[in-house]
């Protein structure tokens, strides 16, 4: 029986695939450099398939970061053809080639498409994102009571999934790395708006700082480059507003 | 270079049960997690549509009902004193995570809304019952962040992208792990007074599977080559619904939302399977279902060989609200919209319900006679304790992870408080060093990528849904010959920085042991129980096979077959109807 799904009308075709990766070994290179290679492949292959081909049968030592292989663990955010997306959200025909492919921008590189994430997990701990309680209420037996409303308030960015893909698109990030950057700000807005926390006030304070959510300049590269559709922009509006007016 | 940590308790993989365990442990002793991927990047992160509690927030439910169907859904060779456990403790569980900050969906009154979910039924089984507690179709997403969010809070100590390589046992007492920072390429010695191993299941030994690229077996692979036992690894569970050449998940919870399976003819075939709660029966059925359809030539599709997932008649607000997830996937990797039309799906390879052999406080077996390895522990989808039996129901993996995750980390930690650090050989990481050193060494021109392929549709041809003699027999000539190519193949990056080629060397290495063990133990099971179905023998036999597996490696490279009875408690095995 086919279980494997090969050669059908879905899966038909290979073509072939320009690719122009940029590398960077630390061990041996100064610079990076693009590399150009072709691999066949079909229309409806990820971008992320095109890569493990080179690095699976033509050179084994390309590195690069991956798991789940569809959109959900944020491993491998990249600049395709010029904007971040995820690897392998990105099918091979709907992109331009030779498909350029390079490492997200604004953290240090540390080997072809790998970047050093300490720094931007760094920006995400700073907004505390963790649900804070009021020392002084009782903690409840059950569940505490949240309508669908207040649930629904919160929901867009319960979404993330810290891929850093809105972050390293940010032009203001990249000239000024102290800024937080909008995975934080969107993360410290699921808890700001989440009806169960009480530590919106600190969190406010924290982003009303000079590294905090008032850089923001709503150039909405960070919308577009969301691979799971959050309205990043608008979220971080949302936190000015609550650290202005104190609403929330 | 290699450098020495030390620790109270480490804790290895950071999916839901590391760092459930990581919670407990961290606020009880000096606490390490060493995960090769950054914890947010674990598999939890992509279980979608619930987990099982019954809190009778929608309707009438028990935890005894969820015990039954948990038993009855794992075909009888569930401990039952484990099901109990998990089941009982699974209320206050999600409660816990609502308390952390889990952000569930909500019933219009605000509590935890709760949603219908594959052999979840009231009064045994009398129909199906809205047990699972879910946020969207991203539950294991949310479980992933809190927990992450949560251990942030407590300070736990995170070493990310670092891969273990063996476990430090001594007199069979546990010291600690040793790993390989991928970073840099050095060795890392962490001596502790207790380890929990974490560290998932090993799907990606299937050509589809919904499992992610690093779910390849590393923990349980490491326990197999200490020579200690696996148990029941011939129950691999196959999910009815992943996406067509993909295996990408679409959720049960689809089809707790409404959505019907249907074949070439347009006919609802699970009426004829499962006549009382048709596509909502467990998944090991539905996946069969699929397969016979598809071999009597019922199959959808120009070649005939996918079953449509149908949607069209769920409300679209219902799909874009509760299901958005899965919906984009079919957008994005196949190029069709459920509100539209049937999504081709396939049976994928999903879960592993064997692995370590535990009891339920994730304590590990040393044998099949219930001596423990000492200050030695395992949790989640890697650990068998055994709830799932032989066939785990939908919701109870995340459940499963929540529950002994918690209790692995307690144990964990009242056993480093207890003991002193154990001594370890010396130069412990010189033999890892010397096997590292050799893989670059020597080799023919074939890129390990090549028999891994090879290993993935030899599993999925020969020990995936349906078995015989006959083919679970080539099965394993062909893994064995494998295991030779495997054997002469040597890693070209010399690199020491993020040399990915060689954890993925390393970690074929581990999907080969586990295919091995897999087939071994189903060759020799001549009955059809939940996920191991023989074609040849298909008849379930409780006179004969009501018992567990347990597989060790031994000293001249064979393997050894125990059994072991399974726990009963209320529920007598009967005929497996729904």
């Amino acid at each position: 029986m086919g279980m494997t799904g090969e050669d059908t009308e879905l899966s038909s075709h290979e073509i072939d695939v320009r690719l122009r990766v940029l590398r960077f070994n630390p061990e041996k290179d100064t610079e990076p450099h693009f590399e150009d290679y072709t691999v066949k492949a079909q229309p409806m292959e990820r971008l992320l398939d095109c890569l493990h081909k080179i690095k699976w049968y033509e050179d084994t030592s390309l590195a690069l970061r991956r798991s789940c292989a569809h959109g959900i663990c944020g491993s491998d955010a990249m600049v395709i053809n010029g904007e971040n997306a995820l690897a392998c959200k990105v099918l091979v025909k709907d992109l331009k080639q030779p498909i350029t492919v390079e490492p997200i921008r604004g953290l240090p590189v540390m080997k072809d498409l790998i970047v050093d994430m300490d720094p931007f997990f760094q920006g995400y701990l700073a907004v505390k994102p963790w649900l804070i309680t009021d020392d002084h209420e009782r903690e409840p037996d059950r569940e505490r009571i949240q309508s669908q409303e207040d649930r629904a308030r919160y929901d867009d960015t319960t979404k993330c999934i810290l891929c850093a893909a809105c972050t390293t698109s940010c032009p203001i990030f990249w000239a000024d790395e102290e800024y937080v950057g909008p995975a934080a700000i969107v993360n410290a807005h699921r808890f700001i708006f989440d009806s169960r926390d009480r530590g919106g006030r600190e969190r406010l304070e924290i982003l009303s700082q000079k590294d905090g959510a008032f850089k923001c300049r709503t150039a909405f590269n960070c919308t577009y480059a969301c691979p799971r559709g959050i309205k990043v922009t608008k979220a971080i509006q949302e936190v000015k507003q609550a650290a202005l007016f104190n609403r929330f | 270079m290699i450098r020495t940590h030390e620790y109270d308790a480490v804790i290895v993989g950071a999916g839901g049960a590391g760092l459930r365990a990581a919670l407990e442990a961290g606020k009880r002793c000096k606490t390490a997690v060493v995960s090769k991927l950054y914890p947010t990047r674990s598999h939890t992160g992509a279980a979608q549509g619930g987990m099982c509690a019954a809190l009778a927030n929608v309707e009438e439910d028990s935890w005894e009902w969820h015990a039954f169907d948990t038993v009855k859904g794992g075909d009888f060779l569930s401990d039952q004193d484990a099901v109990d456990v998990m089941c009982k403790e699974a209320v206050e569980s999600v409660l816990e995570l609502e308390r952390m900050g889990l952000p569930f969906n909500r019933t219009p009154d605000g509590k935890i809304d709760q949603r219908r979910f594959g052999g979840h039924t009231r009064n045994h089984g009398e129909a199906a019952v809205k047990r699972a507690c879910y946020a969207a179709d991203r539950t294991g997403h949310m479980i992933l962040q809190t927990l992450y969010q949560q251990c942030n809070k407590e300070g736990v100590e995170f070493f990310s992208e670092y891969f273990v390589l063996d476990l430090i046992l001594n007199d069979g007492v546990c010291g600690g792990i040793i790993a390989y920072e991928i970073a840099t390429g050095d060795l890392h010695v962490f001596r502790a007074k207790s380890v929990l191993f974490a560290t998932g299941g090993y799907g990606k030994m299937f050509k589809i599977t919904s499992n992610a690229h690093t779910l390849t077996g590393d923990g349980p692979g490491v326990v197999y080559r200490r020579g200690l036992p696996l148990e029941d690894m011939e129950f691999f569970q196959f999910h009815p619904t992943g996406l067509y050449g993909l295996g990408i998940l679409l959720s049960e919870a689809a089809r707790g939302e409404g959505a019907i399976l249907r074949n070439s003819d347009g006919e609802r075939f699970m009426e004829r399977y499962a006549p009382t709660i048709k596509d909502l029966a467990p998944r090991d059925m539905v996946s069969r279902a699929e397969f016979f359809e598809i071999k009597e030539g019922r199959g959808a599709g120009p070649n005939k060989d996918y079953i449509l997932l149908d949607l069209t008649d769920v409300d679209p607000e219902v799909i874009e609200t509760k299901l958005p997830d899965i919906t984009e996937f079919a957008r994005t990797y196949l190029d069709i919209d459920p509100v539209k039309e049937g999504v081709p799906i396939v049976p994928t390879a999903h879960y592993a319900m064997g692995g370590i052999p535990t009891n339920i406080n994730a304590e590990v077996q040393a044998d099949h006679a219930g001596a423990v390895v000492s200050g030695f522990y395992a949790a989640g989808e890697c650990a068998c304790v055994s709830v799932h039996g032989a066939n785990r129901l939908g919701t109870n993996s995340l459940l499963d992870i929540v529950v002994f995750g918690r209790r692995g980390g307690l144990a964990m930690a009242e056993y480093a408080n207890a003991n002193k650090l154990p001594d370890i050989p010396e130069e412990p990481a010189k033999h890892v060093e010397d096997w590292l050193a050799g893989l670059f060494e020597g080799g023919g021109p074939e890129y390990p990528a090549h028999v891994r392929s090879r290993l993935q549709s030899v599993m999925m041809d020969k020990a995936s849904v349906v078995r015989t003699e006959e083919s679970l027999g080539e099965a394993l000539t062909e893994v064995q010959e494998l295991r030779k190519r495997y054997d002469e193949c040597r890693v070209r990056d010399r690199s020491k920085v993020y040399n990915t080629e060689i954890t993925e060397h390393i970690e074929l290495g581990y999907l080969i042991d586990m295919a091995e063990a897999l087939v071994v133990a189903a060759r020799a099971r001549t009955e059809s129980r939940g996920g191991h179905y023989r074609e040849d023998h298909q008849m379930r036999e409780d006179d004969h096979w009501l018992k567990h597996s347990f597989i060790t490696k031994t000293a001249d490279g064979g393997t050894k077959l125990d059994y072991k009875d399974v726990t009963m408690g209320r529920y007598v095995p009967v005929e497996r109807k729904y």
